[in-house]
């Protein structure tokens, strides 16, 4: 398409990118069109492409507006809005053939910039800000907001889904909200006055986001942590999983105060590092309450000594390991699924841990809860994987529910009554059909005193250095972890009618890969979709791995880990699986999931 | 290592305590330490203590790390819920434990590397937190469990078996605890019973973290000529820097000390301890002060013991964090969880 012809017109069916500096207010501007994008009703995702900075270096916002549903991250950009001069010469390169491109145009743009084929739109943004806002920092905060106001015009953005929401964030703060009402109009009415408008790929309203909400993973997850009844959380500052302790807290003071009191049915302790956060998770698991802690990779490297420890000594315990890429410091603010592998064998010696893989903030929500549940009746650290991009990024999704007959599984522990019946108890006899054995808390009663150790114990729980001993205990341990397959959730299947091959994935690559299966079947490529949950595999991942003679597994790190325990978990050989692999840090693409498939799976053949 | 039953703990007379048990309800499995480890000897005041306080077995809650001391809490009160860790890592554990349960009554024991070289970090913010609980160092200056290393209690000059000198300065727990604000500091010796027994009684009532460093000479590693942690040099250089009595709530304060040389601290639930001054002047309750004057001690090779330093009016962590009243594990989950209802009015705030 050259910028000659007449563009088609596409409703409801685009992608826009924000080129902003960090820290100049940006943020909550790109929050607000996305946000009105979701009131108008149509299926939209945000991605906060941000450095690792508090102030200064380059930041980008990307919009996909897809009426589909199919909201996976997309470098197809039809707009570009250019906030940054230092990153101008980028940003004018990544902006598709024909698309747009508006800049500030107080200064005229450097003409080594200029390209063909894509159309410059200029506003005066900051002269038209000094020549309204007097104060500095309003200056520099309002810029954004005027550009909203443009996007509004040129995207038929509804003005009064912008009113209501400037009207709702500023109730209380009424200079505020003047100078918002006054900045969005501003850039609205230039717009309208100055600009071709509508551009040809625009926005009408539509019913798709009704019973949707937009939320974040992080806050997904630290409700679901306040509505399992986790009473302590120990935790230590880290991108991306700061924001779960974050929101966390705001719960526990909204919900959790006692109103005669002002006492607190809660106790966060920001702990001294992770080793010292998970420490506290295990006291509390050990003392008797639902207790977690959240952190990224790093902190995951940390914990490892004790998670053996609650491991061996079957103390129940969550941990939240919102992913970031590795190794070492990697990059903190970009996203990547680099701890599956350290998660699931985390710890010295022979260790196996229960992980959950949510793919969005519903799914944050429901497995935070189950989480607990698991932890508590397998008697076991349980590991909640979720990733930068789910849990930092706001995420349309269905209105959460609960219900209110749902009891916490708190696992077998022996009341009063119970150990005062027992002639003798023993910490880890007899086992039940789980693997799992009862457990006794704390100050309950005198004859169900124990010893909790990391050191070799047998089945009594006494201490041994005596092979047979050693290993009925671990050997259980084992079985245990197996028997929680049939127990972790499920693997979300779907299939079409004369598929030749199978796409199996985990946590956020669920619209990249379902929208690229999408694709590639208008392009005569079939193929079936899993998407696994949790670990250990349960028996319905064997049965798709065995229906399909090439599976290709998409993950997000540079080791293909999922793959790699797929093959030391799995009946599944070796040679069936291929990956596609996407790792330098940003949210995985359908495209990259296409080119992958189509370099790897050859057309006609047919299962056999 | 010596696998013979140790002779059992006598208290004078097996008499029962007010809950009716007697001093061998608070002993534990036989010690599998070395025939006269100090460790054993801190395991038997332990024992005093907890039975001569009337405490419920199964209300306590035993933590260590690991080393030689952090074995002992198998050799005490077999009634009580145990938790033998990772290496330095109690103080962490403990408080997440006293988070989830505070009507326990908690107990640690940990050893000089344990505290201070791997756990050093977790010791540090637990008395921050002012973390309810009795805390025990069982200092030998080595590392006894793996063989006779130089811990970093180890004083400069100070010859390990093998004749080696250490020459780093040592971290000394009573100055890093009181320099931390810690809340209850003492220092006992494991071959003086007498003073160590009042002293951990005391720490028990103390609301908030009681950190009582007790010199516990290994007799294995470093209790030979030219160690500054044996059992000749702790009675040459031992300074008891106050006697101290402690008085539980209900009983009547009898014994009576000359006009002057007596002070009484209040603790928090109305027993008090009372002092007699040995050294001139010294002051417990005078953080500054304490802190001068124990430096001074240190660089002149003395090994000041007793109640060293108090201060009753500091924060416990869940008086700090506003926690309710009972055990977080006591709320009942209808409490914890606010509902679909709720959850339906929040999801509008997510529109
Ligand atoms: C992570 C880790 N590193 C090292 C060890 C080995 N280790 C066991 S006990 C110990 C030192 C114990 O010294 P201390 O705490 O002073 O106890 P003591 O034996 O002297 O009573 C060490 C280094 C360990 N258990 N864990
Ligand atoms: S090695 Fe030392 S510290 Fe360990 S038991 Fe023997 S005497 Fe005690
Ligand atoms: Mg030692």
């Amino acid at each position: 398409m050259t910028s000659e012809q007449k563009p088609e017109v596409r409703i409801n069916d685009f992608a826009f990118k924000l080129a902003n500096v960090n820290g100049t207010g940006s943020a909550s501007a790109n929050g607000l069109l996305m946000q009105a994008i979701f009131r108008m009703g149509i299926p939209v995702s945000g991605k906060n492409l941000f450095p690792s900075n508090i102030q200064g270096l380059p930041t980008w916002y990307e919009v996909r507006v897809n009426k589909l549903g199919r909201t996976a991250r997309t470098s197809e950009y039809d707009l570009m809005v250019m906030m940054n001069a230092e990153t101008y010469a980028a940003d004018i390169r990544e902006v598709r053939s024909g698309g747009y491109i508006l800049y500030d145009s107080t200064w005229p743009l450097n003409k080594a910039l200029e390209r063909e084929g894509v159309h410059f739109i200029g506003v005066p943004l900051a002269r038209m800000c000094a020549e309204t806002f007097a104060d500095p920092r309003e200056r520099t905060l309002m810029k954004n907001i005027i550009y909203v106001g443009v996007l509004a015009a040129l995207l038929h953005i509804d003005m009064d889904v912008v009113k209501g929401m400037l009207e709702e964030k500023f109730k209380k703060k009424p200079a505020l909200m003047q100078s918002n009402q006054k900045a969005i109009w501003l850039g609205y009415d230039y717009a309208i006055k100055n600009l071709e408008h509508p551009l040809p790929f625009r926005l009408e309203k539509m019913d798709a986001t009704k019973d949707c909400i937009l939320i974040d993973g992080n806050t997904a997850t630290a409700l679901g942590a306040v509505y399992a009844g986790a009473t302590v959380a120990g935790w230590y500052p880290i991108t991306p999983s700061t924001s779960v302790l974050d929101a966390f807290k705001v719960f526990c003071e909204r919900y959790r105060v006692d109103k005669e009191t002002g006492k607190k049915k809660f106790c966060i302790i920001q702990a001294e590092d992770e080793l010292g956060a998970v420490g506290m998770v295990i006291g509390a698991g050990w003392a008797g309450a639902r207790a977690f802690t959240s952190t990224s990779g790093p902190g995951i490297s940390l914990m490892s000594e004790l998670v053996g420890l609650a491991y061996y000594a079957e103390i129940p315990a969550v941990i939240v390991d919102v992913q970031r890429v590795g190794p070492s410091t990697g990059m903190p603010t970009r996203t990547q699924q680099g701890d599956i592998m350290m998660c699931a064998y985390n710890s010295h010696g022979d260790t196996k841990h229960i992980c959950l893989y949510p793919a969005n903030p519903e799914e944050c929500f429901a497995f935070s809860v189950k989480s607990f549940d698991l932890a508590e009746r397998f008697q076991t650290p349980v590991f909640m994987l979720t990733d930068l991009d789910i849990g930092m990024n706001d995420w349309v999704v269905p209105r959460f529910k609960w219900d209110d007959n749902y009891k916490p599984d708190r696992g077998r522990v022996l009341t009063r009554e119970e150990i005062e019946a027992l002639p003798v108890y023993y910490r880890y006899s007899p086992a039940d059909e789980l693997g799992v054995a009862a457990r006794t808390l704390p100050g309950t009663h005198p004859k169900g005193a124990f010893f909790t150790r990391g050191s070799g114990h047998n089945k009594l729980g006494g201490y041994t250095e005596v092979p047979a001993q050693y290993m009925e205990v671990v050997d259980r341990l084992a079985e245990k972890h197996r028997a929680s397959r049939d127990h972790v959730p499920a693997p979300i299947i779907e299939k079409r009618p004369g598929s030749t091959f199978g796409v199996l994935t985990v946590g956020g690559c669920d619209l990249a890969c379902r929208e690229a299966l999408a694709l590639l079947e208008e392009q005569g490529y079939k193929g079936d979709f899993c998407r696994v949950r949790g670990f250990p595999f349960n028996e319905e991942v064997e049965t798709f791995l065995e229906e399909h003679s090439q599976v290709i597994v998409v993950e997000q790190n540079r080791d293909a880990q999922l793959r790699a325990l797929l093959v030391l978990e799995t009946r599944c050989p070796k040679e069936k699986l291929q990956s596609i692999l996407a790792y330098g840090g940003f949210p995985l693409q359908a495209s990259q999931v296409v080119d992958g498939v189509r370099a790897k799976v050859r057309l006609n053949k047919k299962e056999g | 290592m010596s696998y013979i039953r140790k002779p059992a703990v006598r208290h004078p007379s097996l008499q029962p305590n007010k809950l009716g048990l007697t001093v061998r309800d608070y002993e534990g499995a036989m010690s599998t330490l070395c025939a006269g480890c100090g460790h054993d000897s801190i395991t038997a005041a332990i024992i005093r203590t907890f039975y001569e306080m009337d405490i419920p077995p199964h209300r306590v809650a035993k933590l260590s790390g690991i080393g030689c001391s952090s074995k002992t809490p198998t050799y005490f009160i077999s009634g009580a819920h145990g938790f033998n860790s990772a290496h330095g890592r109690m103080a962490a554990i403990a408080s997440g434990a006293n988070a989830a349960n505070r009507d326990l009554c908690y107990i640690g024991v940990s050893g000089d590397g344990d505290s201070l070289s791997i756990g050093l970090g977790h010791l540090c913010h637990a008395i921050r937190r002012n973390l309810h609980m009795l805390y025990i160092i069982e200092n030998n200056g080595v590392y006894g469990l793996t063989k006779g290393q130089f811990s970093a209690s180890t004083d400069i000059g100070s010859k390990s078996k093998k004749g080696e000198v250490n020459t780093m300065p040592p971290i000394d727990p009573v100055l890093v605890a009181i320099s931390q604000g810690a809340s209850f500091v003492a220092r006992g010796f494991s071959g003086d019973k007498e003073q160590l027994v009042p002293l951990l009684k005391t720490g028990l009532h103390h609301k908030g973290f009681a950190l009582v460093d007790v010199i516990s000479p290994c007799v294995t590693f470093n209790d030979h000529e030219g160690s500054t942690k044996s059992y000749v040099h702790t009675r040459k250089h031992a300074l008891p820097l106050l006697e101290s009595d402690f008085v539980p709530m209900a009983e009547e304060i009898t014994i009576s000390y000359p006009e002057g040389e007596a002070r009484t601290v209040r603790l928090h639930d109305g027993s008090t301890v009372r002092f007699r001054k040995v050294a001139k002047d010294y002051d417990p309750t005078d953080r500054k002060a304490v802190l001068a004057y124990l430096e001074e001690q240190q660089l002149s090779g003395e090994i000041p013991t007793g109640l060293l330093f108090i201060d009753e009016e500091a924060v416990e962590m869940h008086e700090e964090a506003k926690t309710v009243d009972g055990p977080l594990t006591d709320v009942p989950f209808s409490d914890l969880c606010p509902g679909s209802a709720a959850l339906e009015k929040l999801m509008s705030a997510y529109r």
